[in-house]
């Protein structure tokens, strides 16, 4: 191929609208979808979070509807050495239920905002699930024995009579069917006055933090009757409110690090060892706006609504409307990486206004190596960009191309008047199927990706 | 900005454009810059109000609205522009508007909603004219520049002090309750057109006789929102549990 890439460009912060280094090589091949398949969708179903584990063998979804389901990659046959192992149904529990505010006459959804898992440490999975309020964390177990032939009660639970015992046994194991239970072993409730937006488990594996609209709270994972409050953004006069707390994240290694996104489309890096509250930020990253393309909509589409550091804990990656922005934690004056989402809309700003979808909070990850970002679109679409090679693929998920190892074709917005045959113009795109919520496997090229009620899972075409 | 211009069709969205100059040819474009800008504000405060009504408002969102809210007024104020918007806010003028709300809301797909949109802006100005029976033409701009701020504060506080904020609250309602029966011919009708009028009378709701089919609120939302989707559905369902909320309010204050 040679194409020849100026490096330059990258440390200049360049804006790439995509195209520039051609189609990604990776191509990606439907492996299977979760959800129902007719048109009416349930509200509950719609699936409002993704999230792989540390080992990428569980993938948990959470919805609308306050449930999580967790599924568990089969382990590869041996007579298919190539095919990849599928993703079946390991759990399913009720997670949140609704709840109501007396206090202020308000509902509190069940809606899962965020599923954060924790490393594993012994046989059973452990995970954090939250809602608006409360966070909750899960133990997912398996139980596949049981004991057979105790003294003091017969097989069906009745009680024997203790004159009737003879003889003591000692109980056997036995197996059984495998059953996966769910169990809540914490709730972190009353903390939260405002909207939980993220969760964010620490490197210490012993804290972690919640953050809403205004306020981050830090948790021991032990203890759920206290946290300690380490940001506050909120005015004394709440008239003066102008800016939001959006996301939060700890860094991966620096158990005292951690950065929250603004829906001002500024970054703070905060180091807790400083002070025991970090309204003081450590760094602060904003780039400078571009007065040519100043708008009333400017503030609104520069309000980040994910912030994500890379595995190597170097970079961060934020995503705000139009774009997705790779930092290096080293430069605060602008990002290092500019990638275009889907620019054609900035001239449909208003009717995105008018319909509210210029507030939908897209979520953007990393891959094992990060060397390649993901972020979701309209139109069932999503958005691959690698890094290195400046490449990027538009991809869709839907039912047509849902055939057991068909290769996704790469799709095409028509931007200009002419439309060329496979191209879809922009008045033609769906914006009630909207990616929200994408997720990466740790390691391997295998993608969840979650379009309303249904969840695909590609994975890399294997030669 | 090319990508604005799509087709040869002249669409002035004022993305980053401007062009107010005292020259003849600056004077004939100020109107529709302006009457786009005051198109905006009134979703604006819409979108504002409406939020306020919901079970849940997204802070997020209505901080974002309220700083659009707040930037336009800011440049409008600037401009000198707001003493003249409202000048000619009586008569004619509200026709011009709703073109220019056509224009800069529409795009080809949206054709369908081209019949709602016109709403915006002559809701907002009832809710105007609302203010002005306090007094002159004059002091309707200082109340309807505080407005939006009384909404925002009334909105923050609400979730902080909601037992002290109830009032603040029931006059929000009564002020828009009050706007909506101001209807004036055509615009606000073709958005409410199949409510059935006794919603809005207070001994209906009171009565919990608004569970009957048309939800005047609920139909409202789908028209802003367009196309329809889920989320204005789920809007419309949790409604129904929104006004019993507004009523034991009501009821309690």
């Amino acid at each position: 191929m040679g194409r020849a890439r100026l490096r330059v460009a990258v440390g200049a912060g360049a804006a790439r609208a995509g195209g520039d280094g051609g189609s990604s090589d990776v191509q990606w091949c439907f492996l299977q979808v979760k959800g129902a398949i007719d048109e009416d969708v349930a509200e509950a179903d719609i699936i409002s979070t993704v999230e792989f584990n540390y080992t990428g063998d569980l993938l948990a979804t959470g919805d609308k509807g306050g449930r999580v389901v967790i599924f568990q990659r089969e382990q590869e046959p041996k007579t298919r050495p190539l095919s990849r192992g599928e993703y079946n149904v390991y759990s399913t529990f009720q997670s949140h239920e609704p709840e109501f505010d007396y206090l202020k006459s308000l509902e509190i959804e069940e809606k899962i905002n965020k599923i954060r898992w924790l490393p594993q440490q012994n046989a059973a999975h452990f995970l954090l699930s939250t809602n608006d309020k409360t966070i909750k964390l899960w133990k997912i177990s398996e139980r596949d024995k049981r004991a057979e032939g105790y003294n003091l009660k017969e097989e069906d639970g009745r009680l024997r009579e203790p004159g009737r015992v003879t003889e003591l046994r000692v109980p056997t194991l036995k197996p059984m069917d495998l059953m996966v239970e769910a169990s809540p072993r914490r709730i972190f409730a009353n903390a939260h006055t405002y909207h939980i937006n993220s969760i964010s488990v620490n490197s210490d594996y012993a804290t972690y933090l919640s953050a809403d609209d205004l306020r981050i709270n830090l948790w021991h994972l032990e203890v759920t009757n206290r946290s300690f409050n380490i940001v506050d953004i909120k005015p004394a006069n709440m008239e003066e409110l102008t800016e939001v707390i959006t996301a939060a994240e700890f860094h991966p290694h620096q158990c005292n690090t951690f950065v929250y996104s603004s829906s001002k489309g500024t970054i703070r890096l905060c180091d807790m060892r400083s002070a025991a509250l970090c309204d003081q930020h450590a760094k602060f990253f904003e780039e400078p706006e571009d007065p040519s393309s100043r708008s009333f909509f400017s503030e609104i589409i520069s309000s980040i609504s994910d912030v994500k550091f890379s595995h190597n804990g170097r970079f961060m990656m934020t995503r705000d409307y139009l774009s997705v922005k790779v930092w290096d934690l080293n430069m605060e004056n602008k990002p290092v990486e500019t990638y275009q989402v889907h620019e054609y809309l900035r001239s449909k700003l208003c009717s995105l206004y008018e319909n509210d979808c210029i507030f939908d909070k897209f979520e953007c990850c990393w891959n094992g190596s990060d060397s390649t970002i993901m972020t979701g679109s309209y139109n069932n679409f999503f958005r691959t960009f690698e890094r290195d090679t400046l490449r990027d693929s538009t991809l869709e998920a839907s039912r047509e191309s849902s055939k057991p190892r068909a290769i996704l074709k790469p799709r095409k917005v028509c931007t200009t008047g002419k439309r060329k045959k496979d191209e879809i113009s922009v008045d033609s795109l769906d914006f009630n199927k909207k990616i929200l919520h994408t997720a990466w496997h740790p390691m391997d090229n295998i993608i969840a990706v979650a379009a309303t009620n249904n969840l695909y899972l590609f994975q890399e075409k294997m030669n | 900005m090319d990508t604005m211009f799509v087709r040869g069709l002249k669409r002035k969205c004022f993305d980053g454009e401007e062009d107010i100059e005292g020259t003849l040819a600056g004077i004939k474009a100020v109107p529709s810059y302006n009457l786009q800008r005051q198109s905006l504000l009134d979703m604006s405060l819409v979108k504002l109000q409406l939020c306020h009504m919901l079970v849940e408002p997204n802070l997020c969102r209505s901080v974002l609205i309220a700083n659009t809210v707040r930037q336009i007024q800011e440049e409008m104020t600037q401009d000198g522009t707001w003493q003249m918007i409202n000048a000619q806010n009586t008569g004619q003028a509200s026709l011009d508007r709703l073109v220019s709300t056509d224009i800069l809301c529409r795009s080809s797909g949206d054709q369908a909603e081209g019949k709602h949109v016109p709403a915006y802006g002559t809701f907002n100005k009832d809710f105007e004219s609302d203010q002005a029976q306090d007094g002159s033409e004059t002091m309707s701009t200082a109340s309807s520049v505080q407005a939006p701020r009384n909404l925002q504060s009334n909105m923050w506080e609400e979730m902080e002090n909601p037992q002290e904020n109830k009032g603040n609250f029931q006059k929000s309602l009564d002020q828009i309750f009050e706007t909506l029966e101001n209807k004036s011919p055509n615009s606000v009708e073709d958005l409410f057109s199949e409510v059935d009028n006794s919603y809005y009378d207070l001994d209906t709701m009171l009565t919990g006789m608004m569970t009957n089919t048309k939800m005047g609120h609920c139909d409202s939302l789908e028209t802003f929102s367009s196309p329809t989707n889920t989320a204005s559905n789920s809007n419309c369902k949790s409604d129904l549990n929104d006004l019993d909320h507004i009523v034991e309010i009501l009821v309690e204050s």
